[in-house]
């Protein structure tokens, strides 16, 4: 009981600030690779600091009603997880945020917002099965859907789910909103959307969602921790270790891919799905029965 | 003693014909009111009285009615009534098939209750799924019927091409939940039969209420549908009468705890698998669909009858208590499989649809397909998951239909684009609308849960292709559920709509949200209570273990989290300091958020339309392959049978 406590309230205190640490770096990184020097690792500190202290301009009061509640969603989700509960009830828990942040965007009524709400669904609907595979994945490998139990077991679990890994990264770069598939919104400044989703969002209400943001990444990390660590205390540097190089992936992917329509990216992350984790999911099970 | 089970039985079965009888001869609004009210009145109590004498006395299950010599002629009488009737009919409208169905079948059931009269055994059955059933339909039937006096005037006020026909209506429901709770209660196969037969041709003459020609069509296509599923039905009656001696649907389930294999268990497999076929046409799975979609054309009350607490339940309620013969064997496969095929392609044709009552009833079918396949998996878990289901659905799905109805009546549209800004346009129902929405798919309401614990279980019983169906299948049901609560939510300046909901559809409305959300909060108990003693007597064994209960009480937490986040939010949103600003539309924005200048100087009303993906998910696309799978399913399951039975 004592380490859950402990463990929620580290995730609540260091989730913004290592999620923070993790964008900078990103852009870091990013600028780099575009042979520029870039920012310093605490822009996206200072970024939100300003935006927090900018005035708020609202379309209705519903959207930052929506705003809100995607807030306190995603950091359920995460305290969920970092509680060690059922794994579907976080990922449950993560689709109602989701659906949260596109009610926001719907509600404002504005073409921008609509459009990129719209392909925010589209988004889902490409991630949303490979997420639950991914938690069916975790059940049949170690008998749970407890996070506290997976991380007990005592071998890694990518050992059985090599091919979920994979369909995992894939959507991963649609949930970390990289290039190919960031066509709800982006990073970058060169979205045909303005900035889809969040177009009608301003000062205080869009540094929510950038730290709302931090959150989620912190817990998406955790998921990809999930598929190394189990009972060997080594597990832990190692987990780290994959997720920086997955991370890196993510940033390298972002910069050497081209925007892709919604239908390829619907068609590919279902076919990806299927492929790695549908067929990974089967043999493990012809397997489980012998 | 007071009032025995009996008599309350009885009246839940008589009661509602009486009603009919005497609503068919009332023909002022206010007295046909006042009869529908004390009726469902009476009724609700009644089921009430029923279920609380049923769980205080110990719930264990009861079997009464042993010979009924009389109640046997006067039901044969009624059987031979409702043949003429649809040869009748299906003369009147050159839709000879349909007779020829029902003359095949009258014929075999008669045949067999002459020729080989049965010893008397017990009629009646009542247990926990009974009595879950009885509720479901008592409670939610006759509020739809309660709904049906006030819609049914505004329906006849709008359209006043539709001949009057209410008196013909009105007796017409409540001689479907009469006959409902006769098949929940009856465990005598040709009982079943009869009320089964009842529930065939009464759905058949609503979906005809308009009698256009569209309606005309879809009605024998129910008909024709449903007579094609009674006719496996009566079949199954034959050969489990002339092969075992068994006349109830218990000693048929007891039997499969003896016999494990050998040709007798060949030919309980096929007795199995033609009265899960009958299963699978009333409750509209695939390849038979099409007539429940044809339903349509009914006015709303009917749809909501059809789709959440009646008929199509009853189909549903027959592959449940077929569950566990059906664990392992040809007759599981084929209706888990058609069940997960249903669930996933339904709910990807949905997301093409803007017709609101289309999209409804594509989600129904879509849902009870994963209650068949939950039955077709035919384990304790899954049973379970599957009863849960049924009970959420029929709420929330009734309550659905309810709003859509009230909302076609206020604004004379049923389109989901027409939606647009419901929550400025209509508050009160855009708020009963998404509460509906809201309870269909998403945390922590009773769908999701019992799909968490399908999932799981399907899981545990190595059915990995329909975990997969449902993996997929979720992420499409949330796309078009999404889309519809994005509509509605959109704050537009549009004009106030004038609700002209009458206090009768408003009772209705409410009583639903407060069950929707009531349910989802006393779940935990249900499940423990009522559902787990259940599964054990279904299945004959000790311990059931589905959902942990530290997961049921964190659902339950999160309910009140899903009510408070809104209002919390509201609270922090009110308090934040903000200036009003206007919509950027992407050119000048001319004062009233609707309208911009474009780059000719043009002014240009902007409109957002929904996005339905119909490259990728079309019906034409997607129909014909998916009959065709699940026919040649069926056609190949009940070929193996009757060629393991041979």
């Amino acid at each position: 009981m004592a380490i859950k406590i402990i463990s929620i309230i580290l995730y609540l205190v260091l989730a913004p600030i290592v999620g923070g640490l993790l964008n900078g770096i990103d852009r870091k990184i990013t600028a780099r690779m575009q042979g520029r020097i870039g920012p310093s690792v605490l822009q996206p500190f200072y970024d939100v600091y300003k935006l927090i202290k900018k005035d708020i301009f609202r379309i209705n009061n519903m959207q930052y009603m929506f705003v809100w509640g995607f807030f306190i969603l995603v950091v359920i989700t995460g305290v969920l997880f970092f509680a060690g509960e059922d794994l579907l009830l976080v990922f449950f828990t993560l689709t109602t945020a989701a659906m949260f942040l596109v009610l926001e965007a719907s509600t404002t009524n504005t073409p921008y917002s609509v459009l990129g709400s719209q392909r925010e669904i589209a988004q889902m609907l490409s991630y949303e099965p490979m997420v639950l595979l991914t938690a069916v994945g975790f059940y049949m490998a170690t008998g749970s859907f407890h996070v506290s139990d997976i991380i007990h077991a005592d071998v890694p679990a990518i050992i059985y789910l090599p091919g979920v890994f994979v369909g995992f990264l894939f959507i991963l770069t649609i949930k970390l909103r990289k290039s190919p598939f960031d066509i709800s919104t982006s990073h970058h400044a060169h979205q045909e959307l303005v900035k889809g989703i969040t177009t009608e969002l301003s000062g205080k209400m869009l540094a929510m969602i950038e730290i709302t943001h931090w959150y989620e990444n912190v817990f998406l990390m955790g998921i990809i921790a999930l598929f190394i660590l189990h009972e060997a205390w080594w597990s832990i540097p190692v987990a780290l270790l994959v997720i920086a190089i997955a991370y890196f992936l993510e940033i390298l992917i972002d910069n050497t891919s081209a925007r892709v329509k919604w239908d390829v990216m619907f068609k590919s992350s279902w076919i990806v799905t299927i492929v790695a984790g549908v067929l990974n999911i089967v043999v493990l099970q012809i397997l489980l029965m012998n | 003693m007071g009032i025995n089970n009996t008599t309350l039985e009885a009246v839940l079965i008589l009661f509602p014909f009486v009603i009919a009888a005497i609503l068919h001869f009332l023909k002022t609004r206010n007295a046909r009111r006042i009869a529908a009210y004390g009726g469902c009145g009476i009724i609700i109590a009644t089921v009430l009285t029923f279920a609380v004498k049923f769980f205080t006395s110990g719930a264990e299950s009861v079997q009464i009615l042993r010979s009924t010599p009389i109640i046997d002629k006067l039901m044969f009488g009624i059987e031979i009534f409702l043949m003429i009737l649809i040869v009748v009919l299906s003369f009147r409208y050159k839709k000879y098939y349909a007779g020829l169905l029902s003359i095949s079948q009258t014929a075999l059931i008669a045949w067999l209750e002459i020729s080989h009269p049965s010893e008397q055994k017990f009629h009646l059955l009542t247990d926990k799924l009974t009595v879950i059933m009885c509720l479901m339909i008592g409670i939610v039937g006759c509020f739809i019927c309660i709904y049906a006096i006030g819609y049914m005037r505004r329906y006849h006020h709008h359209h006043t091409e539709y001949k009057d026909r209410r008196t013909f209506f009105f007796p017409l429901l409540f001689i479907f939940i009469g006959s409902m709770f006769g098949l929940v209660l009856s465990d005598n196969l040709i009982w079943i039969y009869f009320f089964w037969e009842i529930t065939s041709v009464s759905s058949f003459l609503l979906i005809g209420y308009t009698k256009t020609k569209e309606a005309i069509t879809n009605s024998f296509r129910a008909l024709w549908m449903n007579l094609l599923g009674g006719l496996g039905f009566a079949v199954a009656i034959v050969i489990a009468h002339l092969k075992f001696h068994i006349t109830n649907l218990s000693d048929l389930l007891k039997i499969f705890q003896d016999i494990t294999s050998g040709n007798e268990y060949d030919i309980l497999v096929l007795i199995v698998i033609l009265l899960a076929f009958a299963g699978l046409t009333k409750s509209a799975q695939m390849p038979f669909s099409k007539w429940l979609l044809g339903a349509m054309v009914a006015p709303t009350p009917t749809s909501a009858l059809l789709h959440s607490a009646t008929m199509v339940k009853a189909g549903v309620y027959l592959l449940i208590r077929l569950a566990p013969a059906m664990h392992g064997n040809v007759a599981g496969t084929m209706v888990s499989y058609i069940g997960g095929i249903t669930f996933l392609i339904t709910s990807m044709i949905a997301i093409t649809e803007s017709d609101a009552k289309k999209v409804l009833a594509y989600s129904t079918i879509s849902n009870l397909g994963i209650i068949t396949a939950c039955a077709g998996c035919g384990t304790e878990a899954t049973v379970w998951a599957g009863i849960l289901l049924m009970m959420f659905h029929a709420v929330s799905k009734s309550m659905l239909f309810q709003a859509v109805g009230s909302i076609e009546n206020s604004k004379g549209s049923r389109d989901i684009e027409d939606m647009h800004g419901l929550i400025k346009m209509l508050p009160e129902l855009a708020v009963i609308m998404i509460i509906g929405i809201c309870a269909m798919f998403l945390a922590p309401f009773g769908m999701l849960v019992s799909k968490w614990a399908a999932l799981k279980s399907f899981i545990d019983s190595g059915n990995i292709i329909l975990v997969c169906f449902i993996c997929f299948g979720s992420a499409t049901t949330m796309v078009y559920w999404t889309k519809w609560l994005c509509k509605i939510l959109a704050c537009t300046p549009s004009k106030h709509v004038e609700d002209i909901t009458t206090s009768g559809q408003w009772l209705s409305l409410k009583v639903h949200a407060a069950l929707t959300i009531g349910l989802c909060a006393t779940f935990p108990i249900i499940a423990t209570s009522v559902l787990n003693p259940l599964i054990k007597r279904m299945f004959f064994v000790d311990t059931v273990h589905v959902l942990e209960y530290s997961d049921m009480v964190i659902i339950v937490i999160m309910l009140v989290i899903i009510f408070a986040v809104p209002l919390i939010s509201k609270f922090l949103a009110d308090h934040m300091k903000a200036e009003s600003s206007l919509n950027y539309l992407g050119g000048i924005n001319m004062g009233d958020n609707k309208t911009f200048e474009d780059s000719f100087h043009n002014n240009r009303k902007m409109y957002l339309a929904g996005w339905y993906m119909e490259g990728i998910f079309s019906t034409n696309k997607m129909w014909f392959p998916t009959v065709f799978i699940c026919a040649a399913l069926i056609i190949i399951s009940i070929a193996m049978a009757i060629g393991g039975a041979l």
